[in-house]
């Protein structure tokens, strides 16, 4: 409850926390705030914005941005929190056993861990989509897959202060399986940094996601902002609507995702809070 | 033919020369063409490759016997003349004298020859279909030219222009592997531009060929193509003059009207009528339920042409109504006619007993996007949201430029879009899609939806050997009543690309060839 109190009182964590809360109600009210089909060439091509019943004008084929940008916010969101989850589960997993084990299987896992991030994420992200088609699925898991190496250094880091400490070992003495130990008893005192590497982790999902469809490497069937960008750039002379509006949504979610995960950063690192305090 | 006719023969004929080498007096000398090409061609040899780009380029290195007008009837190319016997069957062309190569050695009959027999029926798929049809090619005397055919073939005066049978030098082939020939480099042909140098990435320099052999030509002293592989950088070069010339799909089909309206800059979509590129949607016959004429037939009801011209093609285009161009001979517009009713797709639907499953969809297809830019994509979506409106669910599939060839090529998939050219003659451009001997896995524009129907055959077989126009239209129209009722595919829009340039260069689009010409004849003022 502390926490809560802590973060109620961090103005730019709130502010960040608040923004969240807007994209998410448009995401989840975009079917009946636009029942009719983002897709649909309901109004006139190339409409400015505010003509034709279109607030944030049509695009090349008459589509409404608006409706665009409020459905494309339930495709970033949900991409970008599958994709984070993934690559949770993964960097967790090979992190909380390297930190755990230590020695050769430490070895193994960190030297796979460093290939991974030797390779600049993006470019191994394009290969693997265009390898496995782009679809919401292979799309979610490329990204998971770009994207847990932080995740299980930070996990090693946290299971190697942890695995030496006294409770710990009174664990272990008590006889306790090992799955017990790092399950119940070290990971819930790591969880809190990793928390928030995770929820900038979706900030980061949600721009590769957008920077894939841009590249037209997204899955073709859904609206993204990444894709309405993408399709928009090249008329951007004549129509900046098009690719203005799905910008900006990206630049707000990103940036209320990363206020939001620093003040669950300054929150939760005891350090920084007991400084507040 | 007796000697008399012959003659007669040769003095109808060479009435046409004129046209092939007048020169108003004063076309003044020199300057520059600046232009575009793209994507970057892989090789300029067009004997090897007959892409778009590698035809706009070699077009100017490589020529062929004849040209063809804007109404498709044949004009000189490297033959001044020609002649056709009664029966059909014998093809004399003569040639200019003193053609030379770009290294300087002359340019006979054995060149065409060895180039229409020997190379292009080994390397060149639409060149090696026309040339099956010759029995034997002769060299009688250096400017003579024999073909005799093995039986008559009405279009085989359309098969000679400078992108179905360009001519290569024979002392720089003969007996080699040609397309490993390190000479392929150099481009040695005979047009009015040699290549100077060819920088990867960057541009591809032309300069006048001065043994040229038609008098004064070529007036300009050079061209330069430049690669820009970025459409909104291609649009910047033309607005700025940095290129005085684009063509094809130089420029998107939005920023058209732009430069319609631009002062210095012509606008025309003349030069096309050879190729009259002609769109539609392709559906696998193979597959249910594309196999069912009446769901093919819905599809036709479904898609609102005129919108898809305004939406996506930004009026570039007219809609077509069946297998052969408007633009192209024996076109018959009096054929069933589909209009735009969700009503009447979804009665077909429902008559073929494909109806709403528990989800509301009739059926889940895949479609394969083309990977050749933006409008392609457009237009995936625009059928996607067109055929939701009766339930039938489209799922694009993305994917590139090998895939897609791969895919198509070898029947595995169930809708895409396809583009083919009509090339003048029903025979050389058409029936190729629909003919079921043509059903070839592994070669791209070919019938690859699989349609086969023996009576359409038997059609297209006989147009093409008949020599007399009216019976050729009679059953042109046949078979396009029969294919329209039965749509193989489902034909959308004839494409109007436009070529657009700067007004100081003058005869730039002379032929129904446009872009693909020598552009000998193109001169700045």
């Amino acid at each position: 409850m502390d926490a809560v109190k802590a973060f109620l009182r961090h103005p730019s964590g709130m502010a960040g926390f608040v923004l969240l809360i807007i994209v998410l109600i448009v995401a989840i009210t975009a079917p009946v705030l636009f029942p009719v089909s983002p897709w649909e060439m309901s109004g006139t091509p190339f409409t400015p914005p505010g003509e034709d019943g279109m607030w944030l004008g049509g695009d090349t084929l008459g589509r409404d941005v608006a409706a665009g940008v409020a459905h494309g916010a339930r495709v970033s969101l949900l991409i970008g929190i599958a994709s984070a989850l993934a690559a949770m589960t993964i960097g967790v997993m090979i992190g909380a056993i390297s930190g755990y084990f230590g020695g050769k299987v430490d070895l193994v896992l960190m030297r796979v861990t460093e290939l991974f991030q030797t390779v600049p994420a993006f470019i191994l992200a394009i290969l693997l989509v265009a390898t496995f088609s782009p679809s919401l699925l292979t799309i979610i898991l490329t990204i998971g897959a770009v994207s847990w190496p932080p995740l299980a250094r930070l996990t090693r880091a946290e299971f190697l202060r942890l695995r030496g400490r006294e409770f710990v070992e009174a664990a272990l003495c008590q006889g306790e399986s090992t799955a017990r130990i790092v399950l119940g008893h070290i990971l819930p005192n790591a969880i809190s940094p990793i928390l928030v590497v995770v929820s900038l982790t979706v900030a980061t999902a949600i721009l590769l996601e957008s920077a894939l469809s841009f590249m037209g490497l997204g899955d073709p069937n859904l609206m993204s902002w990444g894709f309405m960008i993408g399709a928009g750039r090249t008329v951007i002379r004549q129509a900046w609507w098009m690719s203005v509006f799905p910008g900006l949504a990206i630049l707000v979610t990103v940036l209320a995702i990363n206020l939001f995960g620093e003040g669950l950063s300054d929150v939760l690192n005891p350090r920084v809070s007991r400084r507040r305090a | 033919m007796n000697r008399r006719e012959f003659t007669a023969a040769m003095l109808a004929a060479s009435a046409a020369i004129p046209l092939g080498i007048t020169r108003a007096a004063g076309q003044p000398k020199g300057g520059t063409l600046n232009t575009i090409i793209q994507p970057e061609p892989p090789i300029l040899v067009t004997a090897f490759n007959q892409q778009q780009p590698t035809l706009t380029l070699g077009g100017k290195i490589y020529e062929s016997l004849l040209k063809y007008g804007a109404d498709l009837k044949p004009l000189p190319g490297m033959a001044q003349s020609w002649e056709v016997s009664p029966d059909g069957l014998t093809y004399t062309f003569k040639l200019f004298p003193g053609i030379t190569f770009h290294d300087g050695k002359p340019m006979t009959s054995e060149d065409v020859v060895f180039s229409c027999m020997k190379v292009l029926t080994e390397t060149h798929p639409r060149a090696r279909q026309n040339f099956a049809r010759v029995a034997s090619a002769e060299a009688p005397d250096p400017l003579t030219v024999v073909f005799k055919l093995k039986q008559p073939f009405a279009p085989f005066l359309g098969c000679f222009d400078c992108t179905s049978a360009p001519i290569v030098p024979k002392h720089i082939y003969e007996g080699t592997e040609f397309r490993k020939n390190p000479m392929n480099d150099k481009a040695i042909g005979t047009g009015p531009f040699k290549l100077k140098e060819w920088v990867r990435g960057s541009h591809v320099h032309l300069v006048r060929h001065d043994g040229y052999y038609r008098k004064d030509q070529p007036y300009l002293d050079e061209i330069i193509y430049r690669i820009i592989p970025d459409s909104a950088s291609r649009a910047l070069a033309l607005e700025n003059g940095t290129v005085q010339l684009v063509q094809w799909s130089d420029v998107e089909f939005f920023d058209v009207q732009r430069f319609k309206s631009q002062k210095n800059l012509a606008y025309t979509t003349k030069g096309y009528e050879y190729f009259a590129p002609h769109q539609w949607l392709e559906m696998n016959n193979r597959v249910a339920p594309m196999n069912d004429k009446r769901f093919r037939q819905a599809v036709m009801h479904l898609i609102d042409r005129d919108a898809m011209n305004k939406r996506v093609y930004f009026g570039n285009a007219k809609v077509a109504t069946g297998p052969i161009s408007s633009k192209t001979k024996f076109y018959d517009p009096k054929v069933k006619r589909y209009d735009f009713s969700v009503e009447k797709a979804i009665t077909l639907l429902d008559e073929m007993g494909l109806k709403p499953g528990a989800n509301g969809k009739r059926a889940e297809i895949k479609y394969l996007v083309p990977p050749y830019g933006e409008v392609y994509q457009r237009a995936g979506e625009f059928f996607r949201q067109s055929f939701s409106k009766a339930g039938i669910d489209l799922v694009l599939v993305g994917t590139d430029m090998a895939g897609w060839a791969d895919k198509v090529g070898n029947w595995d998939y169930e809708m895409t879009q396809n583009l083919l050219y009509q090339l003048g003659d029903p025979a050389l451009g058409v029936a190729r899609t629909y003919i079921s001997s043509n059903i070839k896995k592994g070669i791209l524009f070919s019938n690859t939806q699989g349609y086969s129907n023996p009576e359409v055959d038997r059609l297209f077989e006989e147009a093409a050997v008949a020599l007399d126009e009216a019976k050729r239209q009679e059953l042109y129209s046949k078979v396009q009543q029969i294919l329209v009722e039965e749509v193989p595919v489902a034909w959308t829009l004839e494409l109007e690309y436009p070529i657009i340039y700067d007004k100081a260069f003058k005869e730039i689009v002379t032929t129904g060839i446009g872009s693909h010409e020598t552009f000998g004849s193109v001169y700045k003022s």
